[in-house]
């Protein structure tokens, strides 16, 4: 039998949203944490530390990502480490958010005047305060278009945990497609749920810029 | 305390490199207790670099340097214990510019003397009075003019109790009408005997405060001499291709 693509057929799309909304999420906060220790790392004093950042940038700027979550849930368990589905999808958005956002930081942390973190250290202050009370408030507001623009096209991304068989909002609809046979309609209401998700952040992420560009 | 009868500040054969190019040759210098030094010469003959050295801000290669007695350490290790008690005054203010007036002034405080929210609170009020600024505390830098924001930053270093003032041409970055309440402002710190390094070109600040004028070119001290002698007999500033300081009393400088 041959189901219409109905209210309980975009409730089921819908559900699978949900999952691209807690993935993106879960992806940026553990991938903005991560992203924070690059950031710093890539503008340490250490070289050793600043060429492993750079390194590290290069591989998830550099690879594609559907490459990058095979890599995890596939090569990982070969390693020795069974992962479930959600957990290696987690894991390779969050890697993957890391890259991008280690990058985008270290140039809002470059971006603060060198007089800053001068008036800092000749007041006394250590690494720790210099960097949480001076540069990264500072930082962050500089790097926060970029970083919304960044989130917007991490949501968009989850898409590929699709491919891994992960019932997010893409493979939400590719079943509703299969059994409805409606793909055309399926696909809008999916890429409808897309923007919904996107549509507020690119308007807040071009607010933000705005902003920041008339306080010059 | 054994410290007490050393210099305030000590500056032993220094010299110092960027790169191949020379900025500082062979500098000694001693500042006493309670001295005010004002440094002057041409541009890029290493004034800011000297005082930069002080509170290491910039490394030398060469040399001692020692502040209260204490050698900063060839790897920096002590260059946070120095910088605590020797604050510094910029060109461009270098105000936090996400923090209110009282919030510049309450920050390193909290940090380093670990002292509480109110303690701190008081103390950069009574400083903010002291430059004649406490109706301004709750505004942010950019609300705030070049002449408040300095004031706000010579606060923000007294707040640390310094017992060295460093002062890197602190009023030339000022529109002219502001030059006088920020040199006001410093020559009552003077007055209240803190010990103070200041490069300016305001000679008649040099006239009305400095113990000593102190002359550099291309890295070295050319001349060292009390401001009557200075501005009445230049030997080493004769020389035809350096420029005389401005001999005449500039704006502001009556205590
Ligand atoms: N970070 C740096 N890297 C390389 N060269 C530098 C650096 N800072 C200063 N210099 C050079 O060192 C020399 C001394 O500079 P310094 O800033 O100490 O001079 P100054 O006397 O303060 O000059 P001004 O009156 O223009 O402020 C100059 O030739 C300058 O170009
Ligand atoms: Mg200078």
């Amino acid at each position: 039998m041959i189901r219409e693509f109905g209210f309980p057929e975009l409730l089921f799309v819908l559900e699978g949203a949900r999952w691209t909304i807690l993935l993106s999420a879960l992806a940026f906060v553990c991938g903005g944490a991560l992203g924070l220790a690059v950031a710093l790392a890539r503008t340490a004093r250490s070289r050793e530390l600043r060429w492993g950042a750079t390194v590290y940038i290069q591989i998830f700027q550099g690879t594609p990502l559907l490459i990058q979550l095979f890599f995890v849930f596939f090569g990982l368990p070969l390693l020795g480490l069974q992962l479930n589905v959600w957990l290696a999808v987690t894991i390779g958005l969050a890697l993957h958010a890391s890259g991008y956002l280690g990058e985008i930081w270290r140039g809002g942390i470059q971006a603060v005047p060198a007089g800053q973190v001068e008036a800092a250290r000749a007041l006394g202050l250590g690494y720790r305060s210099v960097m949480i009370d001076v540069v990264l408030p500072q930082a962050l507001r500089i790097s926060l278009p970029a970083t919304v623009g960044f989130l917007v096209n991490l949501v968009k991304g989850t898409a590929l945990a699709a491919l891994l068989g992960l019932t997010e909002a893409t493979r939400a609809g590719q079943l509703m497609s299969n059994i409805t046979f409606e793909p055309l309609r399926v696909y809008s209401a999916v890429g409808l749920v897309y923007f919904a998700i996107c549509l507020p952040l690119t308007l807040w992420s071009a607010r933000l810029e705005r902003r920041l560009l008339r306080r010059g | 305390m054994e410290q007490s009868a050393a210099p305030a500040i000590r500056l032993e054969h220094v010299s110092k490199w960027f790169g191949k190019l020379k900025v500082l040759q062979d500098v000694d210098l001693t500042v006493n207790r309670g001295e005010h030094i004002v440094l002057c010469g041409p541009s890029g003959s290493g004034k800011s670099t000297l005082i930069r050295c002080i509170n290491r801000l910039e490394e030398v290669q060469e040399g001692r340097i020692l502040v209260d007695g204490v050698e900063l350490r060839g790897d920096g290790r002590n260059a946070e214990d120095i910088r605590r008690h020797v604050g510094m005054v910029f060109q461009q203010f270098n105000l936090f510019p996400h923090m209110t007036a009282l919030e510049n002034c309450m920050l390193a405080p909290r940090r380093i003397h670990r002292i509480g929210k109110d303690e701190a609170r008081a103390r950069a009020m009574g400083h903010l009075e002291r430059v004649h600024l406490a109706d301004h505390a709750q505004k942010y830098p950019a609300q705030l003019s070049g002449g408040q924001q300095q004031r706000v930053a010579i606060a923000r270093a007294l707040c640390m109790n310094p017992d060295i003032l460093l002062f890197d041409e602190p009023t030339s970055a000022l529109d002219p009408e502001m030059v006088k309440e920020v040199l006001d402002t410093m020559v009552e710190l003077a007055d209240a005997g803190i010990t103070m390094i200041c490069v300016t070109h305001e000679m008649g600040f040099a006239r009305a405060v400095a113990h000593r004028v102190i002359f550099m070119d291309r890295g070295e001290i050319l001349e060292s001499a009390p401001p009557e002698e200075f501005f009445s007999a230049p030997p080493a500033r004769t020389r035809p291709d350096l420029p005389r300081p401005d001999p005449q009393p500039l704006r502001g400088a009556s205590p």
